[in-house]
């Protein structure tokens, strides 16, 4: 299989401090497919993701080493406007985190802080946008309400229309579905499923079945090294380390 | 019995003791105050200057000091959120990584909190001088909103440090800057926090009176300046109590007790306000 790609790791290192979180991971991301970030607690995987969009610049004493290019930037270079990167890529929090603002402004907030005025132009947006996470039929009678007061897995829908409401190329999830129930799970895979040709989606979780139903491409990072990754066929079916084959089995965790 | 029980019972007894002491200060505090106030009260203690003679039992009412002691309260409030605002935004969304300089401003903002008001009051008198200014509406204005900046900001700060870090992060993902998610994310989420804050603030401010005896001054008249003095209802307490005649001590009461009853307004009008602005909340 040959892919596009324009999230491209090179040698990346992180540090918190002194201890060494991500040792050396390069990586190609391929293009409008669901990438697929698995591995035990604790092993980087989040910090791996919040790298793409620089959210671990908020985190107190990181060191950062090696290149994440997107579409040719490098997005470390302190030349980049960091507003800039995160608006091509939303993000899907561990716990749905919904604004404290009502609905409609919630998915307006994106495109209002991008300079966005046009009454008529944003109904359209925040309208489209939850169609397209399916939640427009459960909440176009209440826009007005606040976010808070819609269930959990209707907020974290809430929260991927708001992330693709700033038109985003990628999007990324930091185990979207672990704070939710079975049902609610359901509808934000099938979301992922649905989206998947249009937008390159890069999730991190830790459930393996998970990974099996939604991945095409998959990453697996065990203590802050990348062991193995590829097409999530060839990952499952015919691991080529040790340490893929026991954890895929479910020896090690 | 065995001594476990006898200590359980024992501190049991003291935490009941504890209590009701509590409870029984406010109750008798507040009965002083309507029991020996209300009385002496009449329509003309709010809607009337002292008169000619009112420190000796003649007519008038004490409108100067009502109206001083709330554009002094007022004053100092604005002045101190515009200072502590920006202190607490920096303290919890800009300095993020000044991890130093932010534990130093909080124990400086505590330090001040300790500072006893008259102290507040001769360094508000020395910035006076220094500034040409005298005892004026402006100078108690600017030494009372000194005076609660600290009480201010800690509040907002000990609210504005609960708002989830996700919260910031998702606001953060989407593009915004520093500035847009302090204001229109992390202000909103702890707005009932913030405006509470600014109630303990003004409450504090109104009733103090060490710090205004100096930088404020007194005056029978309501308030038409900035720069002339004012009177407050503190001082109007202070002086009415003073003097030797039974009756116009019934009137400090009757003073205080419209103290009182300005700051249950002032709460309970804080607390609607901040029912309708919790409607957006996450919790």
């Amino acid at each position: 299989m040959e892919f596009k790609t324009h999230i491209s790791v090179q040698n990346l290192s992180v540090f918190y401090g002194s201890e060494e979180v991500l040792k050396d991971i390069s990586i190609e991301i391929p293009d409008k497919k669901i990438i697929m970030i698995i591995g035990p607690s604790g092993c980087g995987k989040t910090t791996l993701l919040k790298s793409f969009n620089r959210l671990i610049d908020m985190r107190d004493g990181v060191r950062v080493s090696g290149r994440v290019m997107v579409d040719g930037e490098n997005i470390f270079d302190s030349k980049i406007e960091v507003t800039h990167i995160r608006k091509k890529m939303g993000l899907l929090s561990q716990n749905p985190c919904p604004l404290p603002m009502s609905i409609y402004d919630n998915v307006a907030y994106g495109p209002r802080i991008h300079g966005l005025k046009d009454k008529k132009r944003l109904d359209r947006i925040v309208e489209h946008y939850l169609r397209e996470a399916s939640l427009w039929d459960e909440v176009k009678d209440r826009l007005g309400e606040p976010a808070s007061r819609v269930s959990i897995g209707q907020q974290q829908r809430l929260c991927l229309a708001r992330g693709l409401a700033v038109e985003p190329e990628i999007i990324l999830a930091d185990e979207p579905t672990s704070a939710l129930d079975p049902k609610s799970s359901r509808r934000i895979e099938k979301s992922f499923l649905g989206l998947k040709d249009k937008y390159t989606t890069i999730i991190v979780t830790h459930i393996l079945r998970q990974a099996r139903r939604l991945a095409d491409y998959v990453v697996f990072l065990y203590c802050g090294e990348l062991i193995e990754h590829g097409p999530a066929e060839e990952f499952f079916e015919n691991p080529k380390e040790e340490l893929t084959k026991e954890y895929t089995k479910g020896v090690i965790s | 019995m065995d001594k476990r029980r006898v200590e359980e019972g024992l501190f049991k007894g003291l935490m009941i003791l504890s209590t009701v002491l509590i409870l029984s200060v406010l109750g008798l505090m507040l009965g002083t105050v309507v029991l020996k106030g209300l009385p002496a009260m009449n329509i003309a203690m709010i809607t009337q200057a002292p008169k000619g003679g009112y420190y000796l039992g003649k007519e008038g009412g004490i409108l100067n000091a009502i109206i001083g002691s709330l554009y002094l309260a007022g004053g100092a409030s604005f002045l101190s959120i515009l200072i502590s605002v920006p202190v607490v935004l920096y303290l919890n969304v800009f300095g993020e990584k000044q991890t130093r300089l932010i534990s130093f401003t909080r124990f400086s903002l505590d330090v001040l909190w300790g500072v006893p008001s008259i102290v507040y009051g001769a360094f508000g008198f020395t910035i006076l001088i220094t500034l040409g200014l005298r005892a004026s509406l402006l100078g108690g204005i600017i030494t009372v909103g000194l005076l609660i900046m600290p009480i201010m900001s800690r509040g907002m700060d000990e609210v504005v440090r609960m708002v989830p870090r996700e919260l910031l992060e998702a606001s953060y993902a989407l593009g915004a800057t520093k500035l847009e998610t302090a204001l229109k994310v992390v202000v909103r989420q702890a707005l009932p926090g913030i405006l509470t804050a600014v109630l303990i603030a003004f409450g504090r401010g109104i009733g103090d009176a060490a710090s205004v005896i100096f930088t404020t001054g007194f005056s029978d008249y309501v308030p038409r300046s900035l720069f002339r003095p004012a009177a407050t209802l503190p001082l109007a307490i202070f002086f009415q109590l003073g003097t030797p005649f039974p009756e116009v001590q019934d009137r400090a009461y009757a003073s205080a007790f419209v103290l009182t009853v300005i700051i249950l307004l002032i709460s309970i009008i804080c607390r609607v306000l901040t029912h309708r602005f919790t409607r957006h909340v996450m919790r």
